[in-house]
């Protein structure tokens, strides 16, 4: 029973790292229709800005998790305007410019920065454990799922309970016809590439104290958030948080029985046959077409 | 208009074809004429230089480490020339970037060897890449300087050793952590051939003192979620857990176990990779009361080693460390450079010249005196255990009072590297 608690425990804090990594990446693909290639880049930039922050300035964690999202926003909002707008509605060019982008976000850390480990202090009064259920638990696991909850009801009330969620609903469902009344769809879409930039780069920097830094800890990430996002659906925040709870708890159950090897490759069958089933995911809106 | 341009191509491509394998059967005799009538020393030996390749990764996933080697042995090049070269020639360093692929160090090898006419090649973190570009040493009889702990279970006379293998790192190690820690282990690792390979001659060893193993686990290269691996650790209560993780994992390993609330005096994971790159990564909070078996510890008092480190210091930053594979891709050079000393300026500096000349070599390294192996072209090498601390650093805790022989088939009693090639009994 014991060993049952502490694995669905150690499932639920999977769970709140796949959601915060793969949320902004869910957000920008939802509503642009853009497959960012460079979101996991975004997530390391983010975990470099939080260690530039701590080591350079002494900030701690909680208190460079506004700066870093503003830096990095302002970033994306960059990226957005002056690449991402010309490619809108070419798929393709879309997944090649922003794979660049990432090539270029990486070699840009490892020319700067250098491309050994760098270590990202947990902050010290998070660094113990504590007793949960019985179990023993970090409770820097503890902070991130909350964390991670905090920012899944944030960008639920901004989608759906202001008036700026109100008009990147409409620029989803019809750019032309939200034009029409009146909404400046460029504008949308890159705050909404900012947003989800931002919250990637967070994401990165709440990680990254748990697992390592490097320049290329990008590329295991894109591959866990794109697996949420298609697992989930795109265009859905519910589907995102299903579908990391799904992976999450599968992951750790499965590791559990088996070994991590093998769980891995256990839950990307899973999905290729709920995807055979379910191609467009399994949250979808239902749309007329 | 068109199709005269393509016949016009075509014309080009024919005459070009031509040439081209005029050009290949000229360069293939001039190329084996030497072997005739001239010293072939006179091509890896030419304008008062002798070229030796470097093959390290600056780019991608393995940079992290390998630059750390790149650096070692371009300074230990640097040094040579300083202080006057080698039997009045000076060491030219042709530098490569195999990008982590192992594939591009296949590749990069066989320019470094063909086009350069590098007389030896210093390279490769991973057995991943050091496998890649054995066929092309061997099969030009060229010589590969590999500074990395491995798994043995390799044989190759076209590559020197300078790293340990199994029986270095644990014949000391793990009697003294059943000792001092007890009897139940559970080991963890990635998984790929490394791991598996120390893992089986651990098992013999913990076989032998009467272990019992827990649990044998392997996770995904690049892992970085153990939370359920942390788990059978709490679940299990291991009183060793023996870790051959490699990479940012172990980072995301010590600091998980250390977040989980896990007591590294009661639990200790005792590692054969875990070096002072890795803890500088994952802090010394993280690694404090975890053990580590090596040869070389940065920490080691010996002249020697005061002079590497304060060189490499001087040289690259004084943030950077030195670190047991970074240290036997420095005293390789050195090792390289004896062998042509005793070859001689009028010696015939060929690879498997140098190869033979390498042989019983002994120098006074960082970490001791080493010597290689005249049988298997390993390296005798000196054991340490290390125990972390806080402030990063090792603590010596256990130095073997000799140096051991390399046995690269310890694991494989009925197999045992000869000068001949492997022998199976």
């Amino acid at each position: 029973m014991d060993f049952f608690i502490s694995q669905l425990i150690s499932g639920l804090s999977m769970t709140s790292i796949l959601l915060m990594v793969s949320l902004g990446l869910a957000i920008i693909y939802g509503t642009t229709g853009v497959i960012n290639m460079a979101h996991g880049e975004f997530v390391m930039i983010g975990a470099y800005t939080s260690w530039i922050l701590q080591t350079k300035l002494g900030m701690g964690l909680i208190a460079s998790i506004i700066p870093i999202f503003i830096i990095t926003a302002i970033m994306g909002f960059l990226i957005e305007r002056l690449i991402i707008r010309h490619l809108y509605n070419r798929l393709l060019d879309t997944i090649l410019a922003t794979w660049g982008i990432g090539v270029l976000l990486q070699q840009l850390i490892r020319l700067t920065v250098g491309s050994e480990l760098k270590y990202l202090k947990i902050p010290p009064f998070m660094a113990e454990s504590m007793n949960l259920f019985g179990q023993e638990v970090s409770i820097y696991r503890v902070f991130i799922f909350l964390f991670a909850v905090a920012i899944f009801f944030l960008a639920w009330f901004i989608i759906y309970k202001t008036s700026f969620g109100i008009k990147l609903r409409a620029v989803t469902q019809n750019k032309d016809i939200a034009s029409c009344f009146g909404i400046n769809s460029g504008v949308v879409y890159s705050s909404t590439f900012a947003f989800g930039t931002g919250i990637a780069a967070v994401a990165g920097a709440f990680v990254a104290p748990l697992k390592s830094i490097s320049p290329d800890m990008g590329t295991n990430y894109i591959i866990d958030a794109f697996m949420v996002v298609v697992l989930g659906g795109v265009e859905s925040l519910i589907g995102t948080a299903a579908s990391s709870l799904i992976i999450g708890e599968s992951s750790s159950f499965l590791a559990s029985f088996s070994n991590d090897t093998l769980a891995k490759a256990l839950v990307l069958i899973m999905i290729i046959v709920i995807l055979r089933i379910k191609p467009q995911g399994l949250f979808t809106k239902r749309i007329r077409s | 208009m068109s199709k005269k341009k393509t016949s016009n191509l075509s014309i080009k491509r024919r005459s070009f074809l031509t040439s081209t394998v005029k050009a290949g059967v000229v360069g293939a005799t001039a190329a084996s004429f030497p072997h005739i009538w001239m010293k072939q020393g006179n091509v890896f030996a030419a304008n008062n230089e002798i070229r030796v390749g470097v093959l390290f990764s600056l780019t991608g996933g393995l940079a992290i480490i390998e630059e750390s080697l790149h650096k070692a042995t371009i300074m230990a090049i640097e040094e040579i020339n300083a202080a006057g070269g080698v039997n009045g020639m000076k060491l030219k360093a042709i530098e490569a970037d195999p990008a982590s692929d192992p594939a591009t160090f296949a590749a990069k090898a066989r320019t470094l060897v063909l086009k350069e006419k590098c007389v030896t090649v210093f390279g490769s973190y991973t057995s991943a890449s050091r496998k890649a570009v054995l066929p092309v040493f061997e099969k030009r009889n060229n010589l590969y300087f590999y500074p990395t702990l491995y798994e043995g279970r390799e044989c190759s006379k076209n590559v020197i050793y300078t790293g340990a293998v199994p029986n270095q790192q644990q014949d000391e190690f793990i009697p003294y952590l059943v000792k001092t820690y007890g009897k139940r282990w559970s080991l963890i690792g990635s998984n790929y051939i490394y791991p598996k390979e120390e893992n089986n001659y651990c098992k013999i060893l913990l076989k032998k003192l009467g272990c019992e193993v827990l649990m044998e686990e392997y996770v995904p290269l690049g892992h970085s979620e153990f939370s359920s691996v942390v788990n059978k650790f709490k679940n299990d209560k291991p009183d060793v857990i023996f870790s051959t993780v490699v990479g940012d994992s172990v980072v995301a390993l010590h600091k998980q176990y250390r977040a989980a609330g896990l007591n590294p005096d009661k639990m200790p994971m005792a590692s054969l990779t875990t070096s002072e790159n890795e803890v500088a990564a994952m802090g010394g909070d993280a690694a404090a009361g975890h053990l580590t078996s090596a040869p070389y510890f940065m920490v080691h008092q010996s002249a020697e080693n005061e002079k590497f480190v304060s060189a490499y210091k001087k040289r690259w930053g004084s943030d950077k460390v030195t670190h047991f594979v970074s240290e036997p891709a420095y005293f390789g050079v050195y090792i390289f450079k004896q062998a042509l000393e005793r070859l001689g300026a009028s010696g015939d500096i060929t690879p498997p010249n140098i190869m033979e000349a390498c042989k019983g070599q002994e120098l006074i390294a960082p970490q001791g005196k080493i010597r290689i192996d005249p049988d298997n072209l390993h390296t005798y090498l000196w054991p340490k255990i290390g125990i972390c601390k806080s402030d990063g650093q090792f603590d010596i805790i256990r130095k073997t009072d000799n140096w051991l022989k390399p046995l690269p088939y310890a694991a494989y009693p009925d197999q045992t590297c000869l000068e001949k090639g492997i022998n199976k009994a």
